[in-house]
């Protein structure tokens, strides 16, 4: 099997990675960057925990192959923290208890920032629809709509 | 299957060389929701894919005065976002946003639902309601199906190893229409069609229907073009009883199974409550175009 060579971009910086042409994204982000803050639950794509954008658009990275990352821009949990500090989305997560055990978290606040990028004042509703792909076991989502709907104000209010 | 190349042309001509000369299966990979996942798991034989993403016919529609020319791998989330496309296919975009979640959709297209033949593909019917022609490149030059002859069995099509769907044609609708779809499923969102509809139809200044297509998906091997029902419609002004032939012809047409998510039987019945109500909304979408 021959390995592939990938140039691409992670939060920012410039990444090179050789890769097998059958491992996802995720597969490489967690065991050949070491970036293990994106989480894999299903690897089918139901779950979200493995959610992170390319090129702007939320996806969920066990779907998307290692090579395809050639010349895209992907950003991860990892680059979400705003210079050293927890993010306005991160902080509301902690202050409303949005998260237990806490495996679905990146993938849903990776969503929650592409929601919010997209949809800076969404409706419960909206949110709702928005992060359907995102399952939480342990919350019952209540925890999680709150934060979310408070982080939205919070950044609409320029806080 | 395991993935032992990718291989990724920038033209048609190049794609359908990849797929036709392939020492091993190849398949095309446009958002991977469905490949990558069938990929998995069994590691019995040797796959390529070919990623047709970085054609840029392949990802990019256009609407010109004459149809809707539909890159085949466009993501969900980019033809949802298309005022354009919505405002005269509103029901080929409903179909697109119901399938999977948020992430799902910034990967899926319309042309991989297609390919993929499931049974319950949402974007099928809706396709089928317009009318739309299914263009597919080959060693052989290009052809030309309807979409409704595209599939040709559950998970089958009618293409042949080294063919590629490259655009999907769907003519502009003549003044006086809309469309709409409907599915049904037992939970709010994230979940596959027990049964849908996809309904267009064209109304003259008078409100009478000129002109109908009625397609229903997830109750036979494929989804269906149920002239029938379309014949109940016609002449009609989408009244009460003309809706309930319509849906009668459309239980009639079906062909469901029975599985976990729902009786033949009850797919029977469902299946003419969605063509009703498919058909009520694009007929209300039609009066307010004109």
């Amino acid at each position: 099997m021959t390995m592939k060579h990938v140039n691409t971009s992670v939060n920012g910086e410039a990444v090179e990675f050789l890769c097998e042409p059958h491992e996802t994204l995720l597969d490489v982000l967690r065991n050949r960057l070491s970036l293990t803050g994106t989480k894999e639950g299903c690897g089918s794509g139901d779950c979200g925990a493995c959610s992170v954008t390319v090129n702007g658009r939320l996806v969920c990275s066990c779907l998307v192959l290692g090579v395809e990352a050639d010349g895209k821009e992907i950003a991860t949990i990892e680059g979400v923290e705003d210079h050293g500090h927890l993010n306005v989305i991160q902080e509301k997560f902690l202050e409303h208890a949005a998260l237990q055990c806490g495996i679905c978290t990146p993938g849903f606040i990776v969503a929650t920032r592409a929601l919010l990028a997209e949809n800076p004042d969404p409706t419960e509703e909206e949110a709702r629809y928005f992060l359907a792909g995102n399952l939480c076991r342990c919350t019952g989502y209540d925890k999680i709509i709150r934060a979310v709907m408070d982080a939205a104000e919070t950044i609409r209010g320029g806080a | 299957m395991a993935v032992v190349d990718y291989l990724s042309p920038t033209s048609v001509a190049d794609a359908v060389k990849c797929l036709a000369g392939s020492p091993h299966p190849a398949k095309v990979l446009a958002g991977g929701t469905d490949l990558i996942i069938q990929s998995k798991g069994k590691y019995d034989s040797p796959l390529i894919v070919v990623d047709v993403k970085k054609i840029g016919s392949m990802v990019s529609a256009e609407l010109t005065d004459d149809a809707l020319i539909l890159g085949p791998s466009m993501p969900c989330a980019e033809l949802t976002a298309r005022e354009d496309i919505k405002s005269v296919f509103p029901g080929l975009v409903e179909a697109a946003f119901l399938i999977g979640s948020t992430q799902v959709q910034g990967r899926a297209s319309v042309g991989g639902n297609l390919c993929n033949a499931s049974p319950a593909g949402d974007t099928i019917p809706a396709l089928i309601a317009n009318a739309a022609q299914c263009v597919i490149a080959g060693p052989n030059g290009e052809r030309t199906v309807p979409v409704e002859s595209f599939v040709t069995g559950v998970g089958k099509n009618c293409m042949t190893q080294g063919e590629l769907l490259v655009s999907i044609r769907i003519p502009r609708p003549a003044a006086g229409s809309s469309d709409a779809y409907l599915r049904f499923i037992p939970r709010t969102e994230m979940d596959i069609a027990v049964a849908g509809a996809g309904v267009a139809v064209t109304l003259d200044s008078t409100g009478k229907c000129t002109a109908a297509r009625v397609a229903i998906g997830a109750v036979a091997p494929t989804a269906l073009l149920v002239p029938e029902a379309a014949a109940a419609l016609v002449g009609s002004t989408v009244d009460d009883a003309s809706l309930a032939a319509a849906a009668a012809a459309a239980t009639a047409a079906s062909n469901p199974i029975t599985d976990r998510r729902g009786t033949a039987e009850y797919r029977r019945h469902v299946v003419g409550v969605l063509v009703k109500r498919a058909a009520a909304i694009a007929a209300q979408r039609a009066r307010s175009v004109k």
